[in-house]
């Protein structure tokens, strides 16, 4: 097999030469040769593999902080080590990075030789024709240059390209949209990343949690979690809003798979902007919703127990669902009811159970997602709830540092609780659900997509077309014939050449039969 | 039907599959064992009596000079009626459910041996692969006892984030690529093999069990072939699957475990592509990357559905 001539394919690379220059030029030989691209390809494989064994900061920051307590030997050497974050790791981008400068500086000399090899007419019939892997040799009864002419006009109308030598030879060439295929592809490769970097600088993505009935609308306060590439700032946000009118979600409970999710979708009342016309839409998983440019997907869902409850006072300071967050695949969610403004504070942790029960060894948890009989595990507290010291809280933990625990109990909807000591009462009154989504804007995903698809379509073109060569030599014989020697030549190697001899030499040879029959 | 009788007789095509191939890998075992390969059909040009206008004479070897061809034949015909059946299997278990047959990895299994059945067929046409056989029979027939043992469960509906035509279009290409690459990946061992023979015994024309085989080159050719055509499937499988994740989670590339073995398997692919343009590389090296290309599909089927915490978990086992 022959590769073109600017791709080195060297085995044993040279020693460097001295003396600056001559070193760079050495240095920039070996990063864009064929060797280098291999190895880098390879490297790149290995660099991926670690952030598929580690739990990643990128999807999964809570089992991060998992790992990290449990191994605490290895966890902060890995750490430092970008183990954690391997997709953004430096040691993982400049495999990346230096495999697309190899692959640049590989491509763009071959672009100048492939034009030029465009331009060049296919080269001269080698001496012998025999040697080739596709041979045939015939005699036809007329002159040579006629049956030459022939074959010209034959190989033409087959789209080869032509150059003949009067007499003695034609020579054809076919497939140069190999190598156009194969540098599109690369190219091509090279706006997939570019692709890429665009949507990480200019996009944004949030999640947020909605509860059934409230509403949500798009600006940074709003969001749970919010990341945003460094050229995107958060007032460029579309000012467009929804309210969460209805969540349904269905499990599975055939035997097969009890319990899976089957169904889930959500009934949003959306507007583009304050004050326009409120348009009804539902989402559901694979259908998100459009928003100027933003993307609104569903992508989880949990229960929000309603509460009042009553201070020592017995006025109501507490009203309100809460946000409880599943913790398995049953949806044992658990969650947190904090009431600085109580006489005295109040707190509460929580377990909601959809589908309540009590076993010895696991204590309170579901066993089923659907709220088929629905129940709260409640624990009281009361003293400082540590919320005045300014530092920010989490709403989904309560810190019982400096408070005392005053009582637990289990309630099904209905049920009030007196707590002891006069603190009050809180009502478990019933529950909604909760809707969690994520909104994202990437504006270089199309760009990404594109190019995907004209990278594919080069490298099929790359792959399929199959560049060759061929040569038709036409010898007189004593008796006022032809002896025709059709040979063809692959440019790349599994060339299945013999097809194209015989085609071409049958097609020659049906010219000459209805002459000969008049003879 | 009941569905129960649909499930049953889904089962039962299976089952029926794996009796029909454990006889075509006696039948080819017993061919391999026969005796030398059957010659490759030789192409001599042949210059006929002057005014003669024939030319190209193919030559075929005789019949008797091929011990062997007979079991090969049979075991051919029966691979043949397995995959018939397998794919009868798979379609009812399809019907049963009510959805394409991969909601689970005992569907995958068994419509992924149907893609390696198929390609194997498909490749056969045009070529004689008889001496092929032993080594594709062999690995399905291991490949369906593990998914009717281990995987085995029974048919529900998707969860959500599956029910997507994406999701039919990513998984069927997948399959035809796993089908594609355990080709190679067998080719890719079988030239590595017959590499060492021909290197022991100093020649292309080797004797023993080896000398069933096509020569180490036509063998690393036709690996080359087979990645080519599955290279750029892979290729639409992995964005065909980005789109999906694109309109399933709001983004089309997140690292994800499953995401990122299936990134893994594209890059040893196009290194294995490179590895055949590269002198040095061309033979067994090549040939090491193709298998290992082959095991990161493996990986990204078991250990990301077993063991890794991944979006795609939803093997259902
Ligand atoms: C992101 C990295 C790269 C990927 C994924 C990639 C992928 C591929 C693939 C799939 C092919 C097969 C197509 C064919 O055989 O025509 C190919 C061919 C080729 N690549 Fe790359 N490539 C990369 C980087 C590079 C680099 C850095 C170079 C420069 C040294 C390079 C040079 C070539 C050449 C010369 C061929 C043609 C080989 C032939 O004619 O068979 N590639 N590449």
């Amino acid at each position: 097999m022959t590769t073109d001539s600017a791709v080195r394919t060297d085995d044993t690379a040279p020693l460097p030469p001295l003396g600056s220059t001559g070193f760079l030029r050495w240095l920039w030989r070996q990063l864009t040769s064929m060797r280098t691209a291999l190895i880098l390809l390879f490297l790149l494989a290995v660099v991926s593999i670690p952030g598929s064994m580690l739990p990643q900061r990128g999807t999964n920051p809570l089992r991060v902080d998992q790992w990290i307590e449990q191994n605490p030997t290895t966890a902060p050497v890995l750490d430092a080590l970008g183990f954690f974050d391997v997709y953004a790791a430096p040691w993982f981008a400049a495999v990346y990075l230096l495999l697309f400068i190899s692959l640049i500086g590989c491509v763009l000399p071959r672009i100048g030789v492939h034009l030029r090899a465009l331009r060049t007419p296919p080269p001269a019939a080698p001496r012998n024709l025999s040697r080739l892997p596709a041979h045939a040799r015939f005699r036809l009864d007329r002159p040579p240059g006629e049956v030459l002419d022939d074959a010209a006009t034959l190989l033409r109308s087959e789209r080869w390209r032509v150059r003949t030598s009067p007499g003695e030879w034609v020579a054809a060439e076919k497939g140069y949209w190999r190598e156009t295929g194969n540098l599109v592809f690369h190219l091509a490769l090279v706006l997939v990343l570019v692709g890429i970097a665009v949507g990480g600088v200019l996009g944004w993505r949030g999640n947020v949690v909605v509860r059934e009935g409230s509403g949500f609308s798009n600006t940074l306060t709003q969001y749970d979690a919010w990341g945003a590439g460094r050229m995107m700032s958060a007032d460029q946000l579309a000012p467009f809003s929804f309210t969460l009118d209805d969540f349904r979600v269905d499990f599975e409970r055939g035997e097969a798979q009890l319990g899976a999710p089957r169904l889930f979708e959500a009934d949003l009342t959306y507007r583009a902007e304050p004050g326009s016309t409120p348009e009804q839409t539902t989402v559901q998983v694979n259908e998100p919703l459009v928003a100027d440019g933003a993307k609104v997907f569903l992508v989880g869902h949990g229960y929000a127990p309603r509460f009042i409850v009553r201070d020592s006072r017995g006025s109501i300071v507490f009203d309100d669902t809460v946000v409880f967050l599943p913790q398995d695949g049953n949806f044992t969610s658990t969650g947190v009811i904090k009431i600085p403004d109580a006489e005295p504070s109040l707190g509460f942790t929580g377990l909601f159970l959809p589908t309540a029960a009590l076993t010895e060894e696991l204590g309170p948890h579901s066993i089923f997602p659907a709220p088929d009989y629905p129940a709260v595990f409640l624990s009281a507290f009361t003293g400082d709830l540590g919320m005045d010291s300014g530092a920010p809280q989490s709403v989904y933990t309560l810190d019982t540092s400096s408070m005392e625990q005053v009582g637990l109990e289990s309630l099904i909807p209905g049920d009030t609780w007196q707590l002891p000591e006069g603190l009050g009462s809180i009502e478990f009154v019933d529950f909604d659900r909760w809707a969690s989504f994520q909104i994202a804007h990437d504006p270089g995903k199309e760009l990404a997509l594109l190019s995907s698809v004209v990278a594919m379509l080069g490298l099929m073109i790359s792959l399929f077309v199959r560049r060759r060569r061929m040569w038709v030599r036409a010898t007189a014989t004593e008796d006022g014939g032809t002896l025709v020697e059709v040979a063809a030549l692959g440019k790349t190697e599994a060339v299945d050449l013999e097809p194209d001899v015989v085609h071409v030499a049958a097609r020659m040879q049906a010219r000459e039969e209805p002459r000969g029959g008049q003879a | 039907m009941t569905s129960v009788q649909l499930a049953e007789m889904s089962n039962a095509f299976v089952y029926a599959t794996m009796v029909t191939l454990a006889i075509a890998m006696v039948a080819f075992a017993a061919s391999f064992a026969a005796g030398r390969r059957p010659v490759a059909p030789v192409v001599t040009p042949v210059m006929e009596g002057a005014g003669g206008t024939a030319l190209l004479v193919r030559e075929e070897p005789a019949e008797s000079v091929q011990p062997g061809r007979r079991a090969g034949n049979v075991g051919m015909s029966l691979t043949w009626l397995a995959t018939l059946l397998l794919l009868v299997g798979v379609v009812l278990r399809g019907v049963w459910a009510g959805r394409v047959p991969w909601g689970n990895m005992y569907e995958f299994s068994i419509t992924a041996a149907l893609g390696v059945l198929a390609v194997f067929l498909v490749m056969s046409i045009k070529r004689d692969l008889r001496w092929l056989g032993l080594f594709v029979v062999i690995p399905t027939l291991l490949w369906l006892g593990l998914a009717v043992t281990v995987l085995y469960t029974e048919a529900a509906q998707l969860v959500p984030a599956l029910k997507s035509y994406w999701l039919v279009i990513h998984v069927s290409a997948a399959i035809v690529c796993f089908g594609a690459f355990t080709f190679a990946a067998a080719t890719a061992s079988l030239a590595i093999a017959r590499g060492r023979v021909e290197s022991r015994q100093g020649t292309t024309d080797v004797m023993g069990w080896a000398a069933r085989l096509p020569t180490r080159e036509r063998l690393e050719r036709l690996t080359n072939v087979v990645v080519a055509f599955s290279f750029p499937l892979w290729t639409f499988a992995v964005v065909a699957g980005a789109i999906w994740a694109e309109n399933a989670w709001g983004r089309y590339w997140g690292w994800d475990p499953k995401e990122t073995w299936a990134f893994i398997t594209w890059v040893v692919f196009a290194a294995y592509l490179h590895a055949r343009s590269t002198a040095g590389w061309r033979g067994n090296r090549a040939s090491w990357i193709a298998i290992a290309g082959w095991i990161s599909f493996l990986i990204n089927y078991y250990g990301v559905n077993f063991f890794a915490n991944s979006l795609h978990s939803y093997a259902g086992v």
